[in-house]
């Protein structure tokens, strides 16, 4: 039992990131009826701008330091951040400590600038190119994003930590009355699946409860009528792109801390996501975000020792194999609509 | 000739006279002079110029004609790869049975992935074909470690059985061979300052990849291939006719994987070893690429695409700062350093970038790519006419 609720909990945070980059892809394709193969890069520029952050928060400069003196008895030369001189040396720490977090606010007008440049500069030209047109288009796009990340930061991965308080483990095994040490899950997993799911949980309660978010999902179930009414849709649109682009952007921020930020983590995450949105049905939101959980619950439990022993590798592929499986017998999707995709 | 139109035979005759003559044509730069370095004229790049000729070649027929967009091909290649190479362990280093089973075995992997992928169209398809591939890449590197070498990778070894060749002597290393004629053989003709190497791989690559490009014009011209533009174009309407057009799109998807198990095959004759990264998604993509940037649909396309690709690749990341330098130094200081910096990401380990620029501004601006683009600079020489020409001609762009 105690293994069982493990690797559920494993799961949920790989299956929050997939949930949510999943999600920023459907209510692209959703509105714009475009696929989006730079969703990726979307991520990583994300996972990039929490390490940019932290960068800029950390600039020094030079002082010396009369009260200490190096091993040759010169006045000691330290590095001084910016940050100290602004708020002090307590306040700066804490603020360099919560860098992760504070990225969020950074990120997000930074991601929302990047989609709507990426849209009204590219995409909006592909709306009438078919599909193949789009896929290769934004797939150049994810590689031209790539490799100027790369250019800039390096081919390395970039530890970015989260902040102290969030460093160690909490012990669910006690809390559930299990043996201590049984079920041992990082804090910062958990902080990332509770983001998730108020991030998840807003773009719902948007798209849902405002007069905005109606208009938009009028416009997906019917672009041309809600043009007809005098309701400029195609500015919307672009705005759902910017959050979506902003959803996956900080699906990156605060997936630093978990695996540290590699150029090329946006199209791992990529390959994953489009599975994701094919088993949740295309078009389909509440499907995407279903899809997502259970297929990193699922691949967390394909990687149980046990599991290996009967069925070696299963891990590896477990994904695909569900993928193929529900694409063969349900071929919507687990919660696609009639008439989307269908040609 | 050879059942072909006169203009195809002509495409054929340009394709077979630039093969016989690329030794001479990659290298046009003497020997010791600044531009030696941007030589292609060595036994390496022009056999995988033409190999990947070969794979790209292939791609179109799929996707060029019937337009399923296949993200997995670098699946086939690698599968051909690992079939070629067993067969060098295990029967002889002689490349024939190498090269023959390689195209089955993709063919017949090639088979049963199309048989699952091709229930589905558009991007259902795309992401069915990725998932496959991804899923070969995974268990490569896993658990089939006993059967691909994992990480390491196989190669022929001196102990391996090999049961029709016989035992080496000791100090002796396995090698390709086609009836004793080694593919590493070469012969360099020294004219003046300049030295030209004939290969003997290279040319068996390169009458290999002949014969695939007139297989596939005759499939071009072939009523299949007319019923597979009529998939590409609407396949409803063909459904409506009461056709089936499932075997169609089939045969299209398994003879395309044969050209990219028969790729693969002539990629371990050429260098005996191969490594799971050739099954990677970035390996479908290229080809993808190589078949839009030389034009999709087209005959001559993929095979300038790929040689295209393949020939920047090796230029542009040999440049490095000094050469950059070398090239601005007739400006001023100032000006000099600037352009360096601007150019400076674009080129050396910044391939990739230029690859991914390159990529989207033939999507963006040149949908039917430098075929079309060369239809297009022919047409404003010769007026109007030419467009018309363009239509019936031997090139029929993408979309």
């Amino acid at each position: 039992m105690d293994a069982i609720i493990l690797q559920v909990l494993n799961g949920l945070d790989k299956g929050s990131a997939y949930a949510l980059i999943a999600l920023g892809l459907t209510l692209i394709f959703g509105t714009l009826g475009v696929v989006n193969f730079a969703h990726g890069a979307l991520f990583m520029i994300g996972a990039f701008c929490a390490v940019t952050l932290s960068r800029i928060l950390t600039l020094s400069h030079t002082i010396i330091d009369d009260t200490k003196t190096d091993f040759l008895g010169n006045p000691l030369k330290v590095e001084v951040p910016y940050i100290y001189d602004i708020f002090g040396q307590a306040t700066g720490d804490v603020i360099i400590d919560w860098a992760v977090p504070l990225s969020i606010l950074f990120s997000i007008p930074v991601m929302v600038a990047i989609g709507f440049a990426m849209e009204r500069g590219l995409i909006k030209h592909f709306y009438k190119r078919p599909h193949a047109d789009q896929i290769l288009v934004t797939f150049g796009l994810a590689i031209v994003l790539q490799e100027i990340i790369k250019y800039f930061y390096g081919a390395n991965p970039i530890p970015t930590p989260a902040p102290a308080a969030f460093t160690g483990s909490f012990d669910f095994g006690a809390m559930l009355g299990f043996d201590p040490n049984t079920i041992i899950y990082p804090y910062w997993r958990l902080v990332y699946f509770a983001f998730s799911a108020i991030i998840i949980g807003a773009v719902f309660a948007f798209l849902q409860f405002t007069t905005f978010g109606m208009v938009v999902r009028a416009g997906m179930a019917d672009r041309e009528t809600v043009g007809l009414l005098g309701i400029n849709i195609d500015k919307r649109f672009t705005i759902m792109f910017g959050i979506a682009a902003a959803v996956a952007g900080l699906a990156g921020v605060m997936y630093a801390p978990i695996n540290s930020p590699n150029y090329h983590m946006g199209m791992d995450f990529l390959v994953l996501s489009f599975v994701v949105v094919v088993v949740g049905g295309m078009g389909s939101l509440s499907g995407a975000v279903l899809a997502g959980f259970l297929l990193g619950i699922l691949e967390s439990f394909a990687s149980m020792g046990a599991v290996l022993e009967v069925l070696p590798g299963i891990n590896q592929i477990i994904i695909y194999l569900v993928a193929i499986i529900i694409l063969l017998t349900r071929p919507r999707g687990l919660m696609g609509r009639k008439g989307v995709m269908e040609e | 000739m050879f059942g072909l139109t006169k203009k195809d035979t002509t495409l054929l005759i340009i394709v077979a006279v630039l093969a016989i003559f690329a030794p001479f044509i990659l290298n046009p730069f003497p020997e010791g002079s600044a531009m030696a370095q941007f030589n292609a004229g060595y036994p390496d790049l022009m056999q995988r110029l033409v190999i990947f000729g070969i794979f790209a070649i292939g791609f179109n027929i799929l996707f060029g004609l019937t337009g399923y967009l296949s993200f997995g091909h670098a699946a086939f290649l690698g599968v051909g790869s690992y079939a070629a190479i067993w067969m060098m362990k295990l029967l002889t280093m002689n490349v024939i049975p190498a090269i023959m089973i390689s195209v089955i075995v993709a063919g017949l992997f090639s088979l049963l992935v199309g048989w699952i992928s091709l229930r589905r169209s558009g991007i259902y398809f795309s992401i069915l074909t990725l998932a496959f591939a991804q899923m070969s890449y995974s268990l490569a590197y896993s658990v089939l470690t006993p059967i691909t070498g994992g990480e390491t990778g196989l190669q022929p070894k001196v102990d391996d059985p090999r049961i029709l060749d016989g035992a080496l002597q000791s100090g002796q290393t396995p090698r390709a061979n086609l009836f004793g004629l080694e593919m590493g053989t070469s012969y360099e003709m020294v004219v003046g300052n300049w030295v030209f190497t004939f290969n003997a791989g290279y040319y068996i690559a390169a009458i290999v990849m002949l014969l695939a490009f007139y297989l596939s014009i005759r499939i071009f011209r072939s009523p299949f291939g007319m019923m597979l533009r009529a998939v590409k174009s609407n396949q409803q309407r063909l459904n409506y006719t009461g056709l089936n057009s499932k075997p169609y799109t089939l045969a299209a998807f398994v003879i395309s994987g044969m050209y990219a198990g028969l790729a693969g095959g002539l990629l371990v004759a050429m260098d005996t070893q191969v490594g799971a990264e050739r099954m990677f998604w970035t390996a479908s993509g290229e080809v993808v690429l190589m078949t839009i940037l030389g034009g999709a649909g087209t005959l001559i396309g993929p095979v300038l695409g790929a040689g295209f690709i393949k020939y920047m690749e090796n230029i542009v990341s040999k440049i490095n700062k000094s050469i950059l330098e070398q090239w601005f130094a007739f400006m001023p200081d100032g000006m000099e350093d600037f352009f360096i910096t601007i150019v400076y990401p674009f080129i050396g380990k910044g391939w990739h970038l230029t690859l991914g620029l390159m990529f989207m501004m033939v999507v963006i601006f040149l949908p039917g790519g430098l075929v079309q683009g060369g239809q297009k600079i022919a047409g404003l020489f010769r007026g109007k006419k030419a467009s018309d020409d363009a239509a019936d001609g031997k090139t029929t762009p993408a979309e």
